[in-house]
């Protein structure tokens, strides 16, 4: 890893943050920072509580206790439209893309915030729209060429294999231009192939991009080859927090997450 | 004029004076098709060249060129001529170790790679070729944190070379004035069946007088349109691509990405198309899967109308008579309906001429693009003659054939069988292999080709097999390997085969099923499979195999001189056929020698009239890394027919 981006000061911070679903309790008191263009997983076995973590950072949930500051702005509750505001992007365990529409198109959606013209100008396609749109569609062929899609750039989204599609909404996100990107097992159901390939593009996109990296996973050689720091939870807490190495000879992840016997 | 025109950086100074304007070059960026013009493509050929010059290039050095088919990377090959240099474009997915050779045997000193694939494979043989001190790369994606010394980008290759270009405006005329017609041109590797492959030397003179051919024999202008998405380092994208649009100054059109073609094919719509016949395999194929996955309507539409265009399709394409009115609306309709779209799905719609070539090519796949109306056509040719020995006219056109000798080439069948060919075309030599070279071409200038054939009664050459693989069963009959895994692969089942007989009492063969096709076929049928090697290894898919094999041993019995090499026993292979485990050449050729060698025990058991027999193979993933697969095959027999007395008049 010689000479990647400069890892920066701590541009997300959450506090003691606490999230309880009725008397289901999914986060207790975790805190953890990420900071600028690293590689940040969040491991941890089945309802460890990782998803729930992302959902209170792009404000999908809004945690009951602590709370979540993003580039120094700090807030108990944000809303999903204004994280993205932001620069938070993010992708989904399981892919949330428009199935019928193209790649392309779903890509187009990922600029929706940065549009600045009306629907009505929109439709007309009058000068000020169409060069933006035109700009758009630059930035999205961009990301099409980074990913390696062009081959299915007319393709509906539903009609390509799952690997694909992946990659899709990895697409999506980054056509929003994030400064934090979160992604939600971004390998779960890949062959090793196709492992291999979302971990180059993850890396090229920490790398190239200089996006910083939130990611949930559960191939566990595919986080330790990644991440700079890793975030172990248990039961909605934090166990360990850590380079992989450490995090690997924790004697608490061994006892809660790898399962070997003693 | 000619005198100003008998090397290739002359012809593009001619190119760009007489249609500056006109495009050169074209390629799809972003979802945009660029366009260069001759004039502006001069510009960049100069950047490059007094690029090269001011880090070192001098003239008779070489330059390897390695990726898929881009701008930049023509122009680097015109760029070394201009110098005085030699281009040795080489094949995009060799891996490192293949390379090596040539890195070594060619000298090469500079080398243009596409992106950061090549240029690890590039870096990887530094150690073994300390010559190799300059590396020009393309796209900059991933190599931002390389620090070898050897690295440089294309675009700084070129601001470098503006810079020289500013300071010493003669430079570049001066270097053009410098090169002769019969310097070399080019250096192509051939991809050898055995052994390292032997480098083909080519002079500007050669290539020049044999486009000149090529453009004259099917009248291309500077109206028509290529589409170069075949390897680089091979002769004909050379030809067909480079030499020839120097000469009629028609546009290069690149594709966005080998995955792309398709898509790019038709929105260029290429008046001119080269592939070989896997290339029309392949789109027959995808073509018949979408028929069947479509609505009755479509279905029934197709084949009535497919049924017309078998019945009468190639005699109007042909311009003959013979066809009644009824027919012909009938065909005009059917050119409406479902030829017309079917050609522009498939980006066909201009095609004026279409070639294939390097390998046999099926009956119905032949007469399915012919019947079209797409002017489907077969050539003859290799490395070293510059392709283009022999070619079918339009208008005359015969499946088992490869046409008539061209203009200014002269074909002699030995005793043996083999064919000689002496033309301008003809290489000098093998690269730093005299004794190849005096191997290949006799004291009175015929290069001795390797294949098999003989002339038919119209003076058409009909090739059979290479010369060195026909041989003779135990008990005395022909035995053409090539003729009859060509008569095999002409099922859409069945990828590859491979026969084995030379010396042995019965022929026996291994099957490649077709993935996709066979794939489908058990789709259809609900036949569950989890991947290549559990479909090969199914009954069913066994029984369809055993149908080709029996309908093959069918044909061969109604020949009286291969009736007796009919395929008794036969077993489908668990692993595809691969470049990268050593069974099949870069052009996709299967090294009959090296499988048998690979497979030794498979070929035992085939002969040894066993049912089934366990393999383990190992097989080279894409990454480098390798792994080991295997399997428990079975072995079946298929039933042969009586041979014909007497052979029937074709």
């Amino acid at each position: 890893m010689t000479g990647r981006r400069e890892i920066g000061a701590p541009i997300l911070e959450v506090e003691d943050v606490s999230l309880a679903f009725g008397g289901v309790v999914a986060l207790q008191g975790v805190s953890f920072d990420v900071r600028q263009h690293e590689i940040r997983a969040i491991i941890g076995p089945n309802g460890a509580g990782k998803s729930s973590m992302l959902n209170v950072i792009n404000g999908v949930y809004h945690p009951q206790g602590g709370s979540v500051a993003f580039k120094g702005r700090r807030r108990r509750k944000v809303d999903p439209y204004e994280a993205a505001k932001a620069g938070i992007a993010r992708t989904f365990q399981n892919i949330a893309l428009f199935r019928g529409m193209s790649v392309l198109d779903n890509l187009m959606t990922g600029r929706c915030l940065k549009m600045r013209r009306n629907v009505l100008e929109q439709a007309l396609y009058l000068g000020p729209a169409r060069s933006e749109e035109l700009e758009h569609r630059r930035k999205v062929e961009a990301v099409i060429d980074f990913l390696e899609i062009q081959h299915v750039r007319r393709t509906p989204v539903g009609r390509l294999p799952y690997g694909l599609q992946k990659r899709v909404e990895l697409g999506r996100a980054l056509a929003a231009e994030p400064e934090l990107l979160l992604l939600d097992e971004p390998m779960a159901g890949m062959n090793i192939e196709e492992k291999q390939d979302m971990s180059r593009f993850i890396l090229d996109v920490n790398d190239q991009m200089g996006a910083t990296i939130v990611l949930i996973e559960h191939d566990m050689g595919v986080v330790m080859d990644l991440s700079d720091r890793v975030v172990v939870l248990d039961y909605g807490r934090k166990i360990a927090d850590g380079t992989p190495e450490e995090v690997r000879r924790n004697p608490r992840v061994i006892d809660a997450y790898l399962g070997v016997a003693h | 004029m000619a005198e100003s025109t008998d090397t290739f950086p002359r012809l593009l100074l001619r190119q760009a004076e007489i249609r500056p304007d006109r495009p050169a070059m074209r390629e799809k960026d972003l979802g945009i098709w660029q366009t260069w013009t001759w004039a502006q493509a001069l510009e960049e050929v100069r950047a490059l060249a007094c690029g090269l010059a001011a880090q070192g290039f001098r003239r008779g050095d070489r330059l390897a060129v390695i990726g898929d088919n881009r701008p930049r990377l023509y122009w680097s090959m015109m760029a070394a001529q201009v110098l005085g240099g030699v281009p040795v474009p080489l094949y995009q997915d060799a891996v490192a170790a293949e390379l090596a050779f040539v890195l070594q045997d060619a000298d090469i000193g500079f080398a243009v790679a596409e992106d950061q694939e090549q240029v690890d494979k590039l870096l990887e043989n530094v150690p073994r070729c300390p010559k190799l001190k300059h590396i020009y790369f393309e796209d900059a994606r991933g190599l931002r944190h390389y620090a070898q010394e050897q690295l440089t980008s294309l675009d700084a290759l070129q601001a470098l070379g503006r810079d020289f270009a500013s300071r010493n405006p003669e430079f570049f005329a001066a270097e053009i004035g410098k090169g002769g017609p019969d310097d070399d041109a080019v250096i192509l590797y051939t991809s050898g069946t055995t052994g390292n492959p032997k480098g083909v030397a080519q002079t500007h003179a050669a290539l020049i007088a044999t486009a000149r051919v090529l453009v004259a024999f099917d009248g291309f202008s500077d109206q028509d349109e290529v589409l170069c998405y075949l390897p680089m380092a091979w002769v004909g994208d050379f030809l067909y691509s480079y030499a020839q649009s120097l000469v009629a100054g028609f546009c290069l059109n690149c594709p966005e990405s080998p995955e792309t073609v398709m898509t790019d094919l038709r929105e260029i719509g290429p008046t001119y198309y080269f592939g070989p016949p896997r290339v029309y395999e392949s789109i027959l194929t995808q073509v018949m899967i979408r028929i069947e996955d479509a609505g009755w309507l479509k279905r029934r539409m197709f084949h009535a109308f497919m049924g017309l265009a078998k019945r009468v399709g190639m005699t109007i394409l042909d311009g003959k008579a013979g066809v009644s009115l009824r027919d012909r609306v009938l065909y005009a309709l059917g050119n409406l309906l479902v030829y017309g779209p079917l050609k522009n799905v498939l980006g066909l719609s201009r095609i004026r001429v279409a070639y294939t070539g390097g390998e046999a090519i099926g009956p119905d796949l032949f007469d399915f693009y012919r019947s079209i109306g797409v002017n489907l056509k077969q050539l003859y040719g290799m490395t070293e003659t510059c392709v283009t020995v022999s070619m079918h006219a339009s208008g005359e056109v015969k499946l088992e054939t490869v046409g008539r000798p061209m203009p200014g080439v002269e074909v002699r069948i030995a005793d043996s069988g083999e064919v000689l060919v002496r033309s301008p075309g003809v290489m000098r030599e093998y690269h730093k292999r005299p004794d190849a070279t005096r191997e290949a071409i006799d004291p009175e200038g015929f290069f001795h080709t390797g294949d098999a054939g003989f002339f038919d009664a119209e003076g058409h050459l009909k090739i059979i097999d290479r010369a060195k693989d026909v041989g003779r069963l135990a008990d005395g009959s022909l035995f053409a390997p090539k003729y009859l895994e060509n008569k095999l692969k002409f099922f859409p089942y069945v990828k590859e085969a491979v026969c084995f007989g030379d010396g042995r009492d019965e022929v026996c063969a291994f099957i490649n099923i077709d993935m996709p096709a066979v794939g489908n076929w058990a789709e259809r049928r609900n036949l569950a499979y989890s991947g290549y090697a559990d479909l090969a290894s199914q009954p069913a898919v066994y029984e369809l195999v055993r149908e080709c094999v029996e309908k093959v041993n069918r044909d061969l019995a109604a020949d009286a001189a291969l009736g007796g090499s009919q395929i008794r026993r036969f077993l489908i292979l668990h692993k595809e056929l691969d470049a990268d485990d050593g069974e099949l050449t870069r052009t996709r050729k299967v090294r009959r020698r090296h499988i048998a060698e690979k497979y030794a025990t498979l070929v035992d058991a085939l002969y040894s009239g066993r049912e089934s027999c366990f393999v383990e193979t190992q097989m080279r993933f894409e990454d480098g890394r390798t792994g080991a697969v295997s399997a428990d095959l079975r072995i079946l027999e298929a039933r042969t027919y009586d041979v014909a007395r007497e052979r029937k008049a074709a």
